[in-house]
Formats: structure tokens, C-alpha cells, sequence
């Protein structure tokens, strides 16, 4: 890539940090340059988070029908998968599996709900209550 | 407790284990040392694509080696010794980073990204495999040097416990390391380094005879993405590019970035061993990463939904092929060539 081939693009990286990038200069050797985004690369971004936006949208509806607890909730609004949650929550994945149906949630001891609590940064009465209401200050 | 290291410098890299690497070494006094060179050293070009791995919900591939073998590999071959220390107890984990600041060293901690307080929101995925330096302590926050930021940054006790000790997939586990006793590389020593990293990276590229590793993984890729769109509807096979452009694109590794550093590396390398076929070999790997690049813009019209039939995918699939055809090429001439 030549350097004044190098993309400037206004994106949310911008308000942050700036990418390091190898270019070629005018002489044809390399040399670093400073980037401050790739339109490409910051609709990837925003398509990523689309989906997040989804799945914690499927996981309230869901909720709401009596199907999912509130731990598939907070699991999709963490970015978390299974694995990921597992490890915070120090569980095994097929058992957060099972946890993620409204049936067995209700079962949990308050020891296994304040694991998920902690894994997730709120109280264990925010996990008990969640009402279906996506709360935007997570 | 207050430390500062005074005399390290922060240096910023288009990717974070080859910045560590660089500012650990050139601190050491290895002053030769930067972010390309760490890489070739480091035998950092890759590429692998696991079709029955899920990350985040999409495709694994990637398009260097493996977390952490970058600075490993680049030690090694400079025969400079690395200590590392993995824990269970958060509590040790930090009585030994304090240990290790007092003593004026400044450590490479491996962390997750999603507690990453400096970082900002939109970038804070469950990625457990990002560097920094911690270089001192000052009014019981520590001072960080993170490769990927363009000044230095701080955090708190508590928010770099959260980080070092991030759960999940390649957890860190508060895993902690710095080179130890480095000795003086001298010339010849770098150059038998360089030669013998070129042969490796040459072979993990063009002589694996497993067909989702190395260059004969591109054109594996682009057969699966063909199949993508009547396997799993437009909208996921997007999606799927979408991750794969995300991959190829971690932060400050825009367009196949790896592949500039590399071409980067192949020019330095080609003026210590004063080796013109070397410089060739560049200008072909600077070529794979603009291909990289042109193909990163053709998976966004499809992922925007501004292309969406077969025939856009069979065009990306085409691009992949094109890329595996070169890096073939390209690694096969380097592996053959006697230095």
C-alpha cells in the first residue's frame, strides 16, 4: 500500500487511537504511518454489533415468552457465548446451558445466581428481577 | 509504593504482541529491534481457517500465529531467555507484578480486552489475547504502555486485576513475562536468526500438507464461502464476512496489515544479508496484502447488502483463490532459496 493510498476515514476509532500502519513512501521503502480508520473495517464493526443488538433482542422476546431466564438475557448483552460465560461464572458449559432455560433458573440456589451475578457485575436481585426491560446501562 | 521506570520508552506498533516484543527487547538494549523485525523473528505470518470452531458466533480464522508465540519465537532465535508465570491467586499475581516493578522491570501481562477501561466501547469484545506493558506504579495506579495507543495510559489495581484475570477462551490467567539475562546479539548472530526464520515462516506457509493451514488455506476458504450463502441465508454468510474482515482487520492491522509488516520485514532482512532476491519477495508480499485489502472491500458490499447474489460470493471466493495462488508462490521460492 502506498502512502497516500493510506484511508482517513472519520470513525469511531478516531475519538480513541490512531492505527499504525506499514506504507510505502515515495522512495519505495516502508515505513510507518498513522491511520485514523478504514470505512471498510468500521462497517464490519457496526455489523457486528447490529447482531449483538439482535440477539439481545431475541433473547428479551424470548424471555418474555417464558422460555429463556434472565442469564441468556445478561449473557447476550455481555458479548458473551457459552464457553465465555462458563469461564466467568466457574461452571460447567452444558450446565450453563441448562441454566439459560427459564425452568431450571428458577431452580438455582442463591450461591449458583450470585456466580452468574458476579460474572455479569450486577447484584443477585437485578438477576432475580429482571423484568424484560432492556436496560441500557450495562 | 511508588516506581517509575524512567528510562523506558513507549513505542506504538500495529499490533500489540510484536509492540511488547519491540519495547521489551529495545529496553534490554537491543536497539536494532522494531515491530517488523519482532515479527519476522517472531515467524508471525500465518494463515488458518478452522471450519468447525465457532468465535463469537462466526468463523475462526486467522492470519498470524498463534497468541504469545510471536515473542517466544522472537527471543529464542536471538537466544535471549523469557521467564513466565501463569496464576491462580489474584493476590500473588499482584504481590509479583509489585515485586517486579520495584525491582525497576518492566513485565508484558496478557489480558482480555472487555474490561479494558482505556479502550473504547465499540472495540471491548471477549478477545483474551492482548498485550501490554506495565512500566511502574504511581498513586496506586499502575502506568501502562499499550502498544496500540498512541501515548501511555494508566489503571487501577483493581481494573488490571480485571483485565489479567479475564475468564473464557485462552483466559490469561494473570499469565505475566520478561526477558531475562539478555546477552549482546552481535551481527552474525542476527543473521543466522534471520535466515533461519525466513525457512520456518516459508515452510508454515507453503509446506503444511493440511489444507486449512498455511497458503493452501485461502483457497479451502474461498471453497466453504461459496457454500455459504444456500447454507446458512444471506443474512449469516454476511455476517461471516463481516468476522472474517474483522479478523484480517484487529486494530491497527488494517487490509491484511500482517502482510505489509512482513513485506516490511522480507526489505529489512533483505538488507542484512544484503540479499536482493529478498527485496523482490517484498514488493510480492506488499502485492498479497493490497490483494487482502481489495478483497476486505468486496466482503463489505456484500455485507452492507449491497451485493448479495451467489455470484458476488463466487467474486470473493475468486479473490481468496487469487491471494492463495500468490503466497504459494511466494513461500514456495523462499523455502527453495539457499542463503
Amino acid at each position: 500500500m502506498k502512502k497516500e493510498d493510506l484511508p482517513q476515514d472519520k470513525t469511531t476509532l478516531t475519538d480513541f487511537t490512531r492505527d499504525v500502519y506499514y506504507v510505502k513512501n515515495k522512495e519505495g521503502a516502508y515505513e510507518q504511518a498513522l491511520s485514523s480508520g478504514w470505512s471498510v473495517k468500521s462497517d464490519a464493526l457496526e455489523g457486528a454489533w447490529e447482531e449483538i443488538d439482535r440477539r439481545v433482542a431475541l433473547a428479551i422476546e424470548s424471555f418474555k415468552a417464558g422460555e429463556a431466564s434472565p442469564i441468556l438475557y445478561y449473557m447476550e448483552k455481555n458479548l458473551m457465548d457459552i464457553p465465555t460465560l462458563a469461564g466467568y461464572a466457574g461452571q460447567w458449559s452444558f450446565c450453563v446451558k441448562r441454566h439459560l432455560k427459564a425452568k431450571s433458573f428458577k431452580r438455582l440456589s442463591d450461591k449458583k445466581l450470585s456466580k452468574y451475578a458476579k460474572a455479569f457485575k450486577i447484584t443477585i436481585e437485578e438477576l432475580k428481577n429482571f423484568d424484560g426491560n432492556d436496560n441500557n446501562g450495562l | 509504593m511508588e516506581t517509575i521506570i524512567t528510562d523506558f520508552n513507549h513505542i506504538q506498533t500495529a499490533h500489540c504482541e510484536n509492540g511488547v516484543a519491540t519495547s521489551l527487547l529495545r529496553y534490554h538494549g537491543l536497539d536494532f529491534m522494531s515491530e517488523p523485525l519482532a515479527f519476522g523473528l517472531g515467524v508471525g505470518l500465518f494463515y488458518i481457517y478452522l471450519p468447525f470452531m465457532k468465535f463469537s458466533n462466526g468463523p475462526a480464522i486467522s492470519f498470524r500465529t498463534m497468541p504469545g508465540d510471536i515473542f517466544k519465537r522472537a527471543s529464542r532465535s536471538l537466544g535471549i531467555k523469557v521467564a513466565r508465570k501463569k496464576f491462580r491467586s489474584t493476590v500473588a499475581a499482584q504481590e509479583f507484578l509489585d515485586k517486579k516493578v520495584t525491582e525497576g522491570v518492566p513485565v508484558g501481562c496478557q489480558v482480555g480486552v472487555f474490561h479494558l477501561k482505556y479502550f473504547a466501547k465499540e472495540y471491548r469484545f471477549h478477545f483474551n489475547a492482548h498485550n501490554l506493558i506495565v512500566y511502574g506504579k504511581e498513586d496506586g495506579r499502575y502506568l501502562i504502555s499499550d502498544p496500540v495507543m498512541e501515548t501511555v495510559t494508566s489503571l487501577s489495581v483493581a481494573e488490571l486485576e480485571d483485565v489479567r484475570f479475564a475468564r473464557g477462551p485462552l483466559a490469561p490467567k494473570g499469565h505475566i513475562y520478561f526477558p531475562v539475562n539478555v546477552p549482546k546479539v552481535g551481527e552474525e548472530q542476527l543473521r543466522k536468526a534471520v535466515k533461519i526464520s525466513l525457512k520456518k515462516n516459508a515452510w508454515w506457509m507453503s509446506q503444511v500438507p493440511v489444507s486449512c493451514i498455511g497458503s493452501s488455506g485461502f483457497a479451502y476458504t474461498g471453497k466453504h464461502i461459496r457454500k455459504w450463502r444456500d447454507k446458512l441465508g444471506v443474512k449469516q454468510a454476511g455476517l461471516n464476512l463481516g468476522q472474517i474482515v474483522r479478523m484480517q482487520e484487529e486494530i491497527g492491522t488494517g487490509g491484511g496489515g500482517f502482510r505489509f509488516i512482513y513485506a516490511a520485514f522480507l526489505e529489512q532482512a533483505a538488507e542484512i544479508l544484503q540479499d536482493d532476491r529478498l527485496s523482490r519477495l517484498s514488493e510480492e508480499v506488499t502485492k498479497s496484502g493490497d490483494l487482502l485489502r481489495s478483497s476486505a472491500v468486496r466482503m463489505a458490499a456484500v455485507y452492507k447488502g449491497r451485493k448479495t447474489e451467489q455470484q458476488d460470493f463466487n467474486e470473493v471466493a475468486e479473490g481468496f483463490e487469487e491471494i492463495g495462488a500468490l503466497e504459494k508462490k511466494i513461500f514456495s521460492e523462499l523455502y527453495k532459496m539457499k542463503f
